[in-house]
């Protein structure tokens, strides 16, 4: 089938690559762009280890052809972090709460949180745990990645944060 | 999602040196700025076409290749496909309106409140961004949930083909497992839902094994109460038979009650009576046909506390 030019912004940038329709977003930033950081974690569009940010949507990469993605924003874990290096609260969060073992989940839970605290900058236990429902680990037991969100939901809104015991 | 029916036979795929590789055959891909133009396509290219709206039902089967499409006709160009409005007494949703855009809609939130607590329960957040109401009811996969709720509302469909436009009741939409009363050439263009009256219950009772999962049996009720009774009922049933189900008995059995214990067991009893599930996972024909009558008792009792008569 012949390659078409698909277009859009990645982190802020412009990109491009010469792929065919039936491209998955998922390798269109893995293979095409160089961006490993959105992982392929299972063959059903159930473990959302590929989700990305969309426009102000979550959206699993693995169900959605780059070409649907045209000319629209893309946010992946490689944009999280500031230009200087320095961590997003999330990238933070998960970091002191330890809410990753292998952080084969982790960029997709990451991206998840990272709008639902748009949604909801205030979620309560349940509220996370729907939130990312969408989002399956198989190390944690999840009370960590929740914690985590948490810790970065209440940095984000300028209050104390309780550090993960040792 | 189909992937509730083939999940568990995910080595069915393209087989690359002994690994399974899941890589869509190839298609052209249209994207079309409007109705018209969507329609033309499905009718040069016909079964050689298939429609994509939110995709979360398609791309897991193209994925398995148990679609194979020549051409892809994306829907997501046309602006006319969105949004919910009131056109008399009728609402009218968009075909291409997310689950997401359906939970964050007032007006729907007003009017038609079993929408909102629908959607919350299909799949999860990720799907709810991208997947449309469209999708959910057009193709006829018996585990969506928004069928059997616009059959018990009494929903229309609004059809656009190279013939024009045709309405086409939800109770008579579903013919058999994806069989559908649409036209190859034809697009599922909104739904026209007759706004239920104001004070009416409603109620929508999913059983499911997990967060996410499809039904393993699901009962949608929307009802009116007067004087203490039930004026008028509706029960529509998800994933216990082929299609759909109007669960016209056991509705009926409530009616001119106040719901007392013997009306809600002959009504879980009619809801049993024509639920045909598939065995699988979620349990045996018989649990599932037994959970359809349970969650039909549920929805009716909640519906009922809504009520304001």
């Amino acid at each position: 089938m012949s390659l078409t030019d698909v277009g859009m912004t990645v982190n802020g940038k412009a990109m491009s690559a010469a792929v065919e329709p039936r491209t998955l977003l998922i390798h269109y930033l893995r293979e095409n762009l160089g961006l490993t950081g959105a992982h392929i974690g299972c063959d059903t569009s159930h473990c959302g280890a590929c989700t990305v940010d969309i426009d102000g949507r979550s959206v699993k990469s693995c169900t959605m052809f780059a070409v649907q993605a045209e000319g629209e924003n893309v946010l992946t874990i490689e944009g999280m972090a500031g230009a200087d290096g320095k961590l997003h609260v999330l990238q933070e969060a998960f970091r002191e709460m330890h809410g990753l073992q292998c952080g084969y989940c982790t960029p997709g839970m990451i991206m998840r949180a990272h709008r639902l605290l748009h949604e909801n900058p205030n979620p309560t236990e349940s509220e996370i745990r729907i939130g990312i429902s969408g989002n399956l680990c198989r190390c944690t037991g999840y009370q960590n990645i929740v914690s985590a969100i948490q810790y970065a939901a209440a940095k984000m809104a300028g209050l104390e944060v309780k550090e993960a015991a040792e | 999602m189909l992937l509730s029916h083939y999940a568990r036979e995910s080595n069915v795929g393209a087989i690359r040196g002994g690994r399974t590789v899941l890589i869509p055959g190839a298609f052209a891909y249209h994207r079309p700025a409007d109705l018209a133009e969507a329609v033309a396509l499905l009718g040069r290219f016909d079964s050689d076409a298939r429609l994509i709206a939110g995709g979360h039902s398609l791309i897991p089967m193209m994925k398995l290749r148990l679609a194979l499409p020549g051409h892809l006709i994306d829907l997501a160009g046309i602006a006319e496909l969105k949004g919910a409005r009131l056109e008399g007494s009728e609402i009218v949703i968009g075909a291409m309106t997310t689950q997401h855009e359906i939970i964050g809609d007032d007006l729907l939130a007003q009017r038609v409140p079993i929408l909102r607590e629908t959607a919350e329960l299909i799949a999860d957040p990720q799907v709810r961004y991208v997947g449309t109401i469209g999708g959910n009811v057009a193709n006829g996969d018996p585990g969506n949930d928004m069928p059997a709720l616009m059959m018990a509302l009494s929903a229309t469909y609004v059809l656009r083909g190279a013939g024009g436009e045709r309405r086409v009741a939800a109770r008579g939409y579903y013919r058999s497992t994806y069989e559908t009363a649409a036209e190859p050439d034809e697009v599922l263009a909104a739904i026209r839902i007759p706004a239920p009256p104001r004070g009416h219950g409603w109620a929508y009772e999913k059983l499911k094994r997990k967060v996410g999962d499809y039904a393993t049996a699901a009962a949608a009720a929307i009802l009116t109460v007067s004087g203490g009774r039930i004026a008028t009922c509706a029960i529509g049933l998800t994933n216990v038979a082929g299609t759909p189900l109007l669960a016209a008995d056991a509705a009926a059995a409530v009616v001119g009650t106040a719901l007392d214990k013997p009306a809600l067991a002959r009504a879980a009893g009619a809801a049993t009576a024509i639920a045909q599930p598939a065995a699988d996972g979620r349990g045996s024909a018989e649990y599932r046909a037994k959970m359809a009558g349970v969650m039909t008792a549920r929805a009716l009792a909640r519906a009922f506390a809504r009520a304001r008569s």
